[in-house]
């Protein structure tokens, strides 16, 4: 009932703004983040029914720049980079040798405006917060061979999500219709409310929406105007609490739960991500290939009735022997029941399964994933 | 209920000791952890005939974000339990202190010793919210 506040945890341009205005502060990956202002109940709902606004400052933004951009972050992501047109993004696994899984990543190909992405930036490659030390020494690591420069644009830049059915058009108003225009996993530059940033049409909750970047001096004004303006149409700030509830309902994975280092992208249910063409030189690719023919795990989705919550670390059941473990669980806003997701023996999935929920064995019901997507 | 009758634990339950010859002690949470608990969506209590050790782990308050425990902090016999909170979980972190009791333990010997009384406990909760 209490949380550790480290004097060392960093804050990002909005932690004033948050503390100021009802966030309960806690840290996170090395960031003081507001994990919910009202309710993760209602800020759940605001972002599935209106929109809901998200300070994700604290992910990593690295830009790599070059000659050999492409062909090194092609070595060390799962997805192939070296045909990324300008303005299109991909998402990707960064793996170790082994296969395991160092982070999951978007790349973005040639991102603009330079006051965001530093100047010839040739790809972006957003990073997890708590992972972005790792990553930024993996990518120096790698760079034998390679002319390239890692330039770690985190603290100079912030990033803002605005995420619901409402979001694209109260960014649409604030940039001359800028939203609209971008499909899906697309980016591009924009005027923003008179402020120069990135738009991308992404997002981490299921819904609709872009992320913004900016430098980090224009986050406060962006944001203040955001809150402002999406307030009539029923939208709030959101904190970490709703984002996991909302990003788990969307069965996106959360690095440190569904991904690690000891888990590949295959057991993970994340092989869309993977790109094996035997032309790759990618880093863990021969590890990847087993994996791929054999996955000792797979991911499921569960539910369970009534009301009780299977955490991570919850073991999972068949005929009465352990078969895997729950990775992430919460009570789902929009289903209003527990869900979980797991990873498991795949020779147990599509048996009957249950939970040692803290002694009790309780039934579970497989769920096809993403167990909440949108209707549009 | 007078507040400053009652005790208070390091994990922020509120103890209240009836006068009888074999005292009956209500457990509730306190307001600071009402406030800190938000979006609750379970609460199991204990089994009245139960028979809890001082200490142990009696009741779990469960909300979207985290599951927390609630210990008891007396040893006995659980005789009562406040069933009318199961209707209110919504609301119930808006309720006043004293109205969320969660059950009751007749107490089995031993006292109160080491529990917190309210100018404590209120330095306690200062010290932890910084």
């Amino acid at each position: 009932m209490s949380s550790a506040n480290s004097p060392t945890a960093r804050t990002t341009p909005l932690t004033d703004w948050h503390a100021a205005h009802g966030g309960r502060m806690v840290d996170f990956s090395g960031w003081r983040m507001p994990v919910q202002y009202t309710s993760i109940r209602d800020e759940h709902q605001a972002t599935r029914t209106a929109i809901g606004l998200f300070d994700i400052s604290h992910m990593g933004r690295l830009a790599v720049t070059g000659p050999d951009a492409a062909a090194f972050v092609d070595r060390l992501v799962t997805r192939r980079v070296t045909d990324l047109a300008p303005g299109r993004i991909r998402y990707g696994l960064v793996c170790n040798e082994a296969g395991g899984v160092l982070d999951d990543v978007l790349v973005y190909g040639a991102p603009q405006p330079a006051g965001v992405w530093g100047d010839h930036a040739a790809l972006g490659v957003v990073v997890n917060a708590g992972n972005r030390d790792k990553l930024v020494a993996w990518f120096n690591d790698q760079r034998h061979g390679f002319d390239v420069q890692v330039d770690d644009r985190t603290l100079a830049t912030a990033m803002i999500a605005v995420q619901g059915p409402h979001a694209i058009a109260l960014i649409d108003a604030l940039s001359d219709g800028a939203a609209s225009k971008l499909k899906n996993y697309c980016g591009a530059a924009a005027q923003f409310d008179g402020h120069a940033v990135y738009l991308s049409r992404t997002g981490y909750t299921g819904e609709d929406g872009v992320e913004i970047l900016c430098p980090a001096d224009a986050a406060l004004a962006i944001w203040v105007r955001l809150v402002a303006d999406a307030a009539p149409h029923g939208g709030v700030p959101v904190g970490l609490g709703a984002r996991d509830t909302l990003r788990l309902e969307a069965a996106m994975p959360l690095y440190g739960h569904e991904l690690d280092q000891h888990i590949n992208p295959f057991e993970a249910g994340l092989g869309f991500g993977v790109t094996l063409a035997p032309e790759r030189e990618l880093v863990g690719k021969e590890a990847l290939d087993a994996a791929k023919a054999n996955p000792a795990r797979i991911r499921i989705g569960l539910t369970l009735e009534g009301r009780r919550v299977a955490r991570e670390g919850t073991p999972v059941l068949s005929d009465g022997q352990r078969v895997g473990v729950v990775t992430s669980g919460t009570f789902s806003p929009t289903l209003q029941c527990p869900i979980a997701l797991a990873l498991i023996d795949p020779a147990a999935a599509g048996g009957t399964l249950s939970l040692d929920l803290r002694g009790t064995a309780l039934p579970a019901q497989a769920a096809a994933l993403p167990f909440y997507r949108r209707s549009d | 209920m007078n507040p400053d009758n009652l005790r208070y634990t390091e994990t922020h339950e509120w103890v209240n000791l009836s006068d009888d010859a074999q005292p009956v002690a209500t457990v509730g949470l306190s307001a600071f952890a009402l406030d800190a608990l938000t979006d609750l969506v379970h609460l199991e209590l204990p089994e009245v005939g139960r028979v809890v050790e001082a200490g142990e782990n009696a009741c779990e308050v469960e909300s979207v974000k985290a599951v927390s425990e609630v210990y008891s902090p007396v040893a006995g016999e659980v005789t009562d339990i406040n069933e009318a909170l199961l209707d209110q979980l919504e609301t119930m972190t808006d309720l006043p202190q004293d109205e969320v009791w969660l059950f009751r333990v007749r107490v089995d010997g031993g006292g109160l010793d080491g529990l917190m009384d309210a100018e404590a406990y209120k330095k306690r909760c200062a010290d932890e919210a910084h």
